[in-house]
C-alpha cells in the first residue's frame, strides 16, 4: 500500500531521514514516538502538504513524491481535527464531495448515510465551536471517509480527548477501521493508544523509523536501550551472562542472578529489559526453575491511580493493581518477592 | 429591577490599573469627542448655512466626486491588494520584507510629498501618464487622479489587514481542503477567503476611509474636479470659517452615517 524509501526533509533546526517503511493495505499502522521525533512531519509528508528533500513514496504502487495533496487520495485527521470553523458539520462533511462537483442528491445521501454511521446526525446544523472533542473527531473522519480514500492518516487523533471519551472512541475506529477496510496510519506519542490500536508499531526517534514490528515484538523485544527506555521498559538492567543451561540463561546483575531466554554465550555482557507490569509482587516466594523470584525490600510506593508502582531497593521497578497492593498491605519498608518469568526479560548484547 | 440590567459580563476586579488606564484612554476619547462636537455647536449659530450647503450643487457634486473616487480606489485596491496579501502571509521569498515595506511606504512619507511624486508619474509626459495621454486618457486634473491618489495613500491599510486576517486562517485547514481534493483555488474561495474576509472587509473599510479623507495628495494630482477636502479648503481660504463649517459637518455626517453602515454587518455578525 505505502512503501516509503530513503524519504528525508529538513524543517528548520529539525530533520528527518533515512525513513524507510512499507505498510500493507487494510493495515493499522501506528507510528509511536516522544514529543518532537518527526512524526507529524512524515504524516505531512505522505499526505502531500510538503515535499520531501530526497527520497521517494509510493502509494498503490504509484510514485507520488511529487503529487499535489489533491492527487493523492489520502484522507488526513489532525490532532485538533481541524474542522472549518465557518461551515456547519454537514458542510464540512460534503466539503470533498462539493469540490469534485458530485450530483447534489448522492452528495446529500452520502454524507447523512456517513453521519449515521457514525452517530453523528443530530449535529449537522451545528457549527465545530459548538462540538464537544468526541464530536469533532467523528466530524473529522467522516469528512476524511465519505470520499473513500485507500489510505487515512490520523496525527495524534485521541490527544484531546478525555479518559472515557478516548477509550470509547479508540473502539470506535477500530470498528471502522474493521468495516471500512481503509488502511490507516496513526501517529501517537502514547504506548498504551498504540498497543490498543495498532496491528504493527513503527517507533520513531529523532527523525528516524528506529524499529518497526508487530505489537508485542516491539514492546518486548526494543532493538535498543533508547527504545526500551521511551517504551516504559523501566527495569534495563547491565550484567554478564554467567550461566548456560539448556537454553536457559543465567545473568549476573551486581551479585542478583536472573535466568532468561538467550542464545548468547557465557561472559557476555549484556543488557536485560524487563516491564514492570511483566513483574509480580508476593508476600511469599515463589520460585520455580523457569521463573525469577528475587527478595527485595519496598523504597518508594506511589499512586497512579488504578496501579501502583512500586519501586525496589534490588533497582527493580513493578506496577500492580492498587487493590492487590491493598490486600497485600504493601507499604514502603516491606519485605517482599519480585518474581516473573524468564520469557519475560528480554536480552540484547551490549 | 434586576442587579445586571445591561447583561454585562462580570470581570474579576482590576484595581488602580484598570482606572488609570480607562482615564487615560478617556482623555484621547475626549479629545476627538470635544472637537467634532465644538464644530458642531458651533454650527447650531448658524443654521441656514448648513441647510443652504446640503442643498448646493456643487458641494453635493463634491461630495460625490469624493464617494466615488475612494469607492473606485478601495476596489481597485481589494482586486490588487488581496492577492498580494495572501502571497504575503503564505510564500517566503527572496526581497518579501522589501515587498512589505514598500507597500507601508505611502503610510510614512508626508502625503504632500506622495502627491509631488504621484504628479511626476501621471502627468501627460509621466511614466504612467505618458502612456495614458497617447490612448486619449489625462489622469492628472480628472477624477481618475484623485482615484489613483487616494489608492496610493489607501493600499496599505487594506493590504496589512488583508495580510494579518490571511496569516491568522490555519494554514492546516488549507492542508486539510488539498487533502479532501481541492485545488488551491478552490481552498482559496471556499476555505482562506470566507475566513480571512472579516479582517478583508475591515481593510477595505479602513482603505474607503482613508481615501475619502486624503487632501494633500489629492490637491496636488487633481485640483480638478473638486473633491469634498478641496472645496472645504477652498472655500476656507476664500471666505473663511464660517463659508467652510458647513461643507464640512455635512462631508463628516454623511461620511459617519456611510461608516456606520459598513460596519452593520460586522457588528451583525459578532454579536
Amino acid at each position: 500500500m505505502i512503501r516509503i524509501r530513503d524519504l528525508e526533509r529538513s524543517w528548520r533546526e529539525f530533520r528527518i531521514e533515512d525513513v524507510n517503511l512499507a505498510i500493507d493495505r487494510g493495515e493499522y499502522f501506528v507510528i509511536l514516538g516522544p514529543t518532537g521525533s518527526g512524526k507529524t512531519l512524515l504524516l505531512e509528508l505522505i499526505a502531500g502538504f510538503y515535499l520531501p528533500d530526497g527520497g521517494k513514496i509510493w502509494i498503490d504502487g504509484v510514485n507520488v513524491t511529487d503529487l499535489a495533496p489533491e492527487e493523492r487520495g489520502v484522507g488526513f485527521v489532525y490532532q485538533d481535527y481541524a474542522l472549518f470553523p465557518h461551515l456547519t458539520v454537514r458542510e464540512n462533511i460534503e466539503f470533498g464531495q462539493r469540490v469534485k462537483k458530485l450530483p447534489e442528491e448522492e452528495i446529500e445521501r452520502s454524507a447523512l448515510e456517513m453521519m449515521e454511521l457514525l452517530g453523528i446526525e443530530d449535529l449537522k446544523d451545528r457549527y465545530p465551536d459548538t462540538l464537544s472533542g468526541g464530536e469533532r473527531q467523528k466530524t473529522a473522519i467522516a469528512r476524511a471517509l465519505i470520499l473513500k480514500p485507500d489510505l487515512l492518516l490520523m496525527d495524534e487523533p485521541f490527544s484531546a480527548l478525555d479518559l472515557r471519551t478516548k477509550q470509547r472512541m479508540q473502539d470506535e475506529l477500530k470498528k471502522i477501521h474493521r468495516e471500512s477496510g481503509v488502511t490507516m496510519v496513526h501517529v501517537t506519542h502514547d504506548q498504551t493508544e498504540a498497543m490498543v490500536m495498532a496491528d504493527r508499531i513503527g517507533v520513531m526517534m529523532e527523525g528516524r523509523i528506529v524499529q518497526v514490528g508487530g505489537v508485542r515484538e516491539v514492546f518486548n523485544k526494543p532493538l535498543n536501550e533508547k527504545i526500551a527506555e521511551f517504551l516504559g521498559v523501566e527495569n534495563i538492567l547491565e550484567g554478564i551472562i554467567s550461566e548456560v543451561d539448556d537454553g536457559l540463561s543465567i545473568i549476573d546483575i551486581g551479585g542478583i542472578e536472573i535466568s532468561a531466554l538467550t542464545d548468547l554465550e557465557v561472559g557476555s555482557r549484556v543488557n536485560a529489559f524487563l516491564r514492570p507490569e511483566e513483574i509480580t509482587i508476593s508476600k511469599v516466594s515463589q520460585k520455580t526453575s523457569a521463573r525469577n523470584n528475587i527478595e527485595a525490600k519496598i523504597e518508594k510506593i506511589m499512586n497512579l491511580g488504578a496501579v501502583v508502582r512500586i519501586e525496589l531497593d534490588s533497582g527493580l521497578v513493578a506496577l500492580t493493581s492498587r487493590r492487590s497492593a491493598e490486600e497485600l498491605g504493601l507499604d514502603r519498608g516491606a519485605e517482599v518477592y519480585a518474581s516473573f518469568k524468564a520469557t519475560a526479560v528480554h536480552v540484547l548484547e551490549k | 429591577m434586576p442587579s445586571n440590567p445591561l447583561n454585562l459580563i462580570k470581570k474579576p476586579k482590576g484595581g488602580t490599573l484598570f482606572l488609570l488606564f480607562t482615564a487615560m484612554g478617556l482623555v484621547l476619547v475626549l479629545f476627538i469627542t470635544i472637537t467634532l462636537l465644538d464644530m458642531f455647536y458651533r454650527q447650531t449659530e448658524d443654521l441656514p448655512a448648513l441647510f443652504s450647503a446640503a442643498r448646493d450643487p456643487v458641494v453635493l457634486t463634491a461630495i460625490g466626486v469624493s464617494i466615488a473616487a475612494t469607492t473606485c480606489s478601495t476596489l481597485i485596491a481589494f482586486t490588487f491588494g488581496v492577492p498580494l496579501a495572501y502571497l504575503l502571509a503564505r510564500r517566503n521569498f527572496p526581497g518579501k520584507s522589501l515587498v512589505e515595506g514598500i507597500i507601508d511606504i505611502p503610510m510614512m512619507i508626508p502625503h504632500v510629498v506622495a502627491g509631488i511624486a504621484l504628479y511626476g508619474v501621471l502627468m501627460r509626459s509621466g511614466v504612467i501618464g505618458a502612456p495614458f495621454d497617447m490612448l486619449g486618457v489625462t489622469l492628472v486634473d480628472a477624477f481618475s487622479g484623485i482615484v489613483l491618489a487616494m489608492l496610493f495613500m489607501s493600499l496599505p491599510y487594506l493590504v496589512d489587514t488583508a495580510r494579518e486576517g490571511f496569516r491568522s486562517v490555519d494554514e492546516r485547514l488549507e492542508n486539510v481542503s488539498r487533502s479532501l481534493g481541492a485545488s488551491p483555488w478552490q481552498t482559496f474561495r471556499r476555505v482562506s477567503f470566507p475566513l480571512a474576509f472579516s479582517s478583508i472587509y475591515n481593510g477595505c473599510i479602513l482603505a474607503w476611509a482613508r481615501g475619502i479623507s486624503e487632501f494633500s495628495a489629492v490637491l496636488i494630482v487633481a485640483y480638478f474636479p473638486r473633491s469634498a477636502p478641496i472645496l472645504i479648503y477652498e472655500r476656507f481660504t476664500s471666505y473663511g470659517l464660517s463659508s467652510s463649517r458647513p461643507i464640512a459637518i455635512l462631508f463628516v455626517v454623511i461620511c459617519l452615517v456611510l461608516f456606520t453602515l459598513l460596519r452593520l454587518p460586522e457588528w451583525r455578525r459578532k454579536r
